[in-house]
């Protein structure tokens, strides 16, 4: 006899933290990814948390907890990317994409060496594809620091944010120091993509930073209400999806849970199909920007 | 009555190249100004030096202590989440660190600045999804809601259509002419602003002539700005201007 919520879910320490963790990953990463798909940083996003998996290999060699190796790589690979150029908004793919290759081959070259140290792909599986199950309890603290000062960084600056969006121009007339403040987000970014790296791995970050922005921006017109939206369906993802994870140990194979990681993803995935079954009924008319957007190939 | 932009003798370099030379003119509080000039005469940079957003290399501007802005396109895609209302309310105190709290009062002003301009009716849409007459009024609605006595306009009746386009040049004269803004918009063309001007800043070869536009516009006056020949012929209540 199978139930929803299997027998010992919410006794399992492990599980306890799991919740806390993924609690403080899906607020952080629905907030900053409704302001990264606003200023068309998706890619940039992706690639921080490419360059994130350098840091969890480093780490992992160097016998420290991945978190930190997350941390530290995705903040320097955000400065490297503002150095040569994410101002510029053609120098901004071109400096990512340099940043993201030269990176990733050095995690190649960590977890090849990493695979050699342990004589199993364990750890090269947790870095890439995360596991939110086996997060140390010491590490807890300080994730949830980190969260709560990356999202204090994006609430103080949400609006010189928007403004900026808007128009760059603006907000310097306004006296908005545009390149600080974009900084500023680079740095919040990169703390919730380490966050989001240990919960669901560095290469499946970008999931739960994109995905639960994508849809909210999908179906509600405000920046607010689009924050608590995208939070509230992060929050739903990884809590079903850690729940499923839990109950999957009684699935077959037996003995033997299904990856936490492809639950969230698949749930991500599956509530951003879902905005599409409702088409919000439009007040005005298609713009000829969105139609061009439409018709040019990908 | 006391002027409320001047520049003395300003010149601009980018590059290496001198975009505009000892520019020098006067705009006093409740003056609408056209910038006109042919496609890349230095329009742009003009508004862009005025505003501090590059720097002169030589002369003096006097700047009022506020001045709004709208820019020329804005490249905003429809999924981003901020509407019409939203993009006002940022003209409030959009450069301010934190969230602004909703009250009636900041309401009241966003509504009352997106009637002012005529853009009540789509308040809660999102301003990608805005045709660019539409945006326009919002960006005019943007700026004026900070109370600045000096507006600058980049292009703003560029692709729009001839209706539009008048409707547009009515909103800014009547805000001019009842809250004693200076309006200052650049166009390449003339013509829909010739019975609301008071002064034209005609911009060719980095060089300005300005004045009323009958002193401006005339043969003599622009060969000598252009520094070759070109015509300028009346035609049906129009000014066309023809290189000779």
């Amino acid at each position: 006899m199978h139930y929803l919520v299997e027998p010992g879910f919410l006794g399992s320490p492990s599980v306890r933290t799991a919740l806390i963790v993924g609690t403080v990953v899906a607020v952080t990463s629905g907030v900053i990814g409704v302001f990264t798909v606003i200023r068309g940083q998706s890619f940039a996003g992706h690639s921080l948390s490419d360059v994130a998996t350098t840091g969890g290999a480093g780490a992992f060699l160097a016998g420290i907890d991945q978190f930190w190796g997350f941390l530290v790589m995705g903040a320097a690979a955000a400065l490297l990317m503002e150095g040569i150029g994410v101002q510029r908004r053609r120098g901004r793919d071109v400096a990512t994409g340099v940043v993201l290759g030269g990176a990733l081959g050095l995690a190649a070259l960590f977890l090849y060496l990493g695979t050699l140290k342990t004589a199993s792909t364990g750890a090269s599986f947790t870095i890439l594809f995360g596991s939110i199950f086996v997060v140390s309890p010491d590490t807890v603290p300080a994730v949830v620091a980190a969260g709560l000062i990356a999202l204090a960084v994006i609430a103080l600056l949400a609006r010189p944010l928007l403004l900026t969006a808007l128009s760059p121009d603006i907000a310097r007339t306004r006296g908005v120091p545009v390149r600080a403040v974009g900084i500023a987000y680079l740095m919040a970014l990169a703390v919730d993509v380490s966050l989001s790296a240990v919960a669901i791995g560095a290469v499946l970050s970008t999931a739960l930073l994109i995905g639960p922005a994508a849809t909210a921006l999908r179906l509600v017109k405000s920046p607010v209400k689009a924050m608590a939206v995208a939070a509230a369906a992060g929050l739903a993802a990884t809590w079903i999806g850690v729940l499923l994870a839990y109950d999957s140990y009684y699935w077959p194979p037996h003995g033997h849970g299904w990856p936490v990681s492809f639950f969230v993803v698949a749930l991500v995935l599956a509530g951003y199909l879902a905005t599409y079954a409702r088409r919000p009924r439009r007040l005005l008319p298609r713009s000829p920007h969105e139609e061009a957007a439409e018709c040019s190939p990908a | 009555m006391t002027e409320l932009l001047k520049l003395d003798g300003v010149g601009v370099r980018l590059g290496g190249r001198q975009i505009l030379d000892d520019v020098r003119f006067e705009v006093r509080p409740g003056e609408f100004s056209g910038i006109i000039g042919p496609n890349g005469a230095g329009k742009t940079t003009l508004l862009r030096v005025i505003l501090g957003l590059i720097p002169s290399a030589a002369g003096k501007i006097t700047r009022p202590p506020t001045i709004g802005y709208v820019p020329q396109k804005l490249n905003i895609d429809p999924d981003v989440p901020l509407r019409a209302r939203d993009v006002v309310s940022l003209g409030l105190d959009g450069h301010r660190i934190g969230f602004s709290f909703p009250s009636r009062k900041r309401r009241d002003l966003v509504e009352k600045a997106l009637a002012d301009v005529g853009a009540g009716d789509y308040a809660s849409a999102r301003v990608g999804e805005l045709s660019g007459g539409q945006q326009q009024r919002v960006m005019v609605a943007h700026a004026l809601i900070s109370r600045p006595s000096l507006l600058l306009l980049d292009e703003p009746l560029a692709n729009l259509d001839l209706a539009i386009e008048q409707e547009i040049v009515t909103v800014l004269a009547k805000l001019a002419r009842e809250h004693e803004i200076a309006v200052m918009l650049s166009a390449h063309d003339m013509n829909p602003l010739i019975n609301v001007m008071d002064r034209i800043i005609y911009v060719a070869n980095g060089k300005v002539a300005t004045g009323a536009t009958d002193d401006v516009v005339t043969t003599e006056g622009l060969s000598e700005l252009y520094g070759h020949h070109v015509d300028v012929l009346h035609v049906h209540g129009r000014v066309v201007v023809v290189a000779g």
